[in-house]
């Protein structure tokens, strides 16, 4: 176990190591440089002082001599500042990721929740009228610009019943209250999820239904176990395994549907944050947030694998390891 | 189940005509394609113009002079959603072809070859798959071309959004045919006419080209069908967000950026870019789906 974990934790840093040179060159490659902004915002500043600003903050320098510099600060802990926000990187990005995990986590089990008994009740009777409606639903999900269901979820709360607020938080509204602030989470959440029920109901589906042909589900029933029995006790774990996998290359696009969501509502996560800080040109807060962001789905990747062989003891780490 | 021995083509057509939704969806498909590609025609038997700016007009309900009314810079909106399918439409299915011609040479190799280039190759897909792309696309879609030394004249080419988003979205999007192939072919690399094949001394480029990318056909064609729906979906949020197709030239995505702010004044602009996007993606899926049943000799049937 210990050495599965370690070997991932290698894998990831990896990866995050990769991840930070090609982003950095990206970054590089975006229109202008931080001294073409201080320009425009100083009228006073010469060509000269312009190149000696360049040479002071080794933008003349080869990009990976420039890269090498970046991560000695990062590795001990210096981010640099933001421009967008005037304040060190990291400051700006802690309230974020916070923000963000309570916006994903929410959506996350909220649609396994509603994913998974859809998926297992359209795989108990394939083909009948049930699974017809669920997989119409599931198509439904699957093809829906998550924008769109956004913009309908806000015509409809906010513009047409005007219950719940179109966009924001609590904090900027100064509002308070329990009720008050989850009002600002309702339709962020519903549209999050909303997108991506499909996903899971249908891998649930296709797995159950594979499961149920094994011949362990037929000496189940053949020894008198009910349905539910069956199901909860013989097929589900087995059904779930391949099923957490998929759902783990699904965190990336989970994290994709938050920035689009984030967007939308006005939402303070970590998907709004690296929109804004693209669009605004903020080179340290994209960079720092862009790994901050593959981090998490690393981090959700990792756990679903040990989710797995959790699920699954014939892939053990036991064998041989501490 | 019938017992029929037909000719294979008619057998195919038989169990692809048994998903009333696919082929529901290929009439759907179709039409949209009629309607966006004839859009300079449409436009110009029904007198439409996108084009014209007429501030004194904006927000008008639908009319005999504007069938779906116009937006908020008084344009005719149903001119403007032709238009925008006939951008849409054209850069969803360009991207997608790219994607899986992409996908079908990654799998192709990788699958044939095996070994530590399999190895590879698949964990780089792995890794693709994993990552946080949309975040990554709007980088790539914000990049400063001339920086990699794309010469201005081009950049600044009018249709230069139209090339840029489609070959970034399809560097997205090509992973799940490329997963695909790879499986197939690791599978028909053994078979015996490949061996015999080999044994004859024929090239590893003959075998790929002659025996086994045929063979990948009816794969390559359904994953295709169903990742140009996503990839549809992908141009559609860039575009949204401003960081795709660019204004003036509309598409579903970018007739959408503004109806957030206005959604209080004209609710009816947000509600039908984003229905034809709906309905254009999800007969892809169903007209996948519905070739997957057809194609695939492995899928049960049972009717009912």
């Amino acid at each position: 176990m210990i050495q599965f974990v370690f070997s991932r934790l290698f894998q990831s840093m990896a990866v995050i190591v990769i991840m930070s040179y090609a982003i950095y060159g990206l970054m590089g490659l975006m229109p202008g440089d931080p001294i073409d902004l201080m320009i425009t915002s100083d009228p006073n500043m010469t060509t000269e002082g312009a190149a000696r600003l360049r040479t002071l903050y080794g933008l003349d320098r080869p990009i990976t001599e420039r890269y090498l510099h970046w991560l000695e600060g990062a590795v001990t802990g210096d981010f640099g500042y933001s421009r967008l926000f005037s304040r060190p990187v990291f400051e700006v990005i802690w309230p974020a990721l916070g923000n963000t995990a309570i916006l994903l986590g929410s959506s996350f089990v909220i649609a396994l929740g509603i994913a998974l008994p859809l998926g297992i009740l359209a795989a108990i009777k394939p083909y009948s009228k049930l699974d017809y409606s669920i997989n119409l639903f599931v198509f439904a999900g699957i093809s829906v610009p998550p924008f769109w269901l956004a913009l309908l979820l806000i015509t409809l709360f906010s513009v047409i019943f005007g219950i719940l607020p179109a966009g924001g938080t609590a904090d900027a509204a100064g509002a308070s209250g329990l009720w008050e602030r989850a009002k600002y989470l309702v339709l962020p959440i519903a549209s999050l999820t909303l997108a991506s029920i499909g996903g899971h109901a249908r891998y649930m589906r296709a797995s159950m239904i594979e499961t149920l042909r094994h011949e362990f589900i037929r000496t189940a029933r053949a020894k008198g176990l009910s349905q539910t029995q069956v199901i909860t006790r013989h097929a589900l774990r087995n059904a779930l395994i391949p099923v957490t996998t998929v759902i783990a290359l699904d965190f990336g696009y989970l994290f994709s549907g938050a920035l689009v969501t984030e967007t939308i509502f006005a939402y303070p996560g970590m998907g709004k944050l690296i929109f804004d800080a693209i669009m605004g040109n903020d080179y340290n807060l994209a960079l720092v947030s862009l790994l901050f962001a593959t981090l998490l789905t690393l981090l959700g990747n990792f756990m679903a694998d040990v989710a797995y062989t959790w699920l699954d003891p014939r892939l053990g780490f036991a064998k041989g390891d501490a | 189940m019938t017992t029929r021995k037909d000719h294979p083509t008619s057998l195919v057509w038989h169990r692809f005509s048994q998903h009333r939704l696919a082929i529901a969806s290929g009439f759907l498909l179709i039409w949209m394609g009629l309607l966006a590609g004839g859009a300079p025609l449409w436009k110009s038997l029904l007198v439409l113009d996108g084009q014209t700016v007429d501030l004194f007009m904006r927000f008008q309900p639908a009319s005999s002079l504007h069938p779906l009314g116009t937006d908020e810079l008084g344009r005719d909106f149903l001119a403007r959603l032709l238009d925008g399918g006939r951008v849409s439409l054209l850069v969803g299915i360009t991207a997608a072809l790219f994607a899986s011609l992409i996908g079908t040479v990654v799998g192709l190799i990788s699958g044939y070859f095996g070994g530590r280039l399999d190895a590879l190759m698949m964990r780089f897909t792995d890794g693709i798959i994993s990552l946080p792309l949309l975040p990554l696309l709007i980088v790539l879609a914000a990049i400063d071309l001339s920086k990699l030394g794309v010469p201005v004249a081009l950049i600044n080419a009018e249709n230069a959004s139209l090339f840029r988003i489609s070959i970034i979205v399809a560097l997205a999007g090509w992973t799940t045919v490329a997963r695909l192939v790879r499986a197939e072919t690791l599978a028909l690399r053994e078979r015996d006419y490949v061996r015999a094949s080999r044994a004859q001394g024929a090239t590893s480029w003959r075998i790929m080209r002659v025996h086994i990318l045929p063979n990948l056909a009816a794969s390559i064609i359904v994953a295709t069908t169903l990742s140009t729906g996503n990839i549809i979906l992908l141009e559609s949020v860039l575009s949204f967000l401003g960081l795709g197709i660019q204004p003036p030239i509309a598409s579903w995505g970018n007739l959408l950026t503004n109806a957030q702010e206005l959604i209080w004044e004209a609710p009816q602009l947000a509600f039908y870019p984003g229905a034809l996007i709906f309905l254009t993606v999800i007969a892809f899926n169903f007209l996948g789906d519905g070739l997957r049943d057809a194609l695939d000799p492995k899928t049960i049937h049972s009717q009912g």
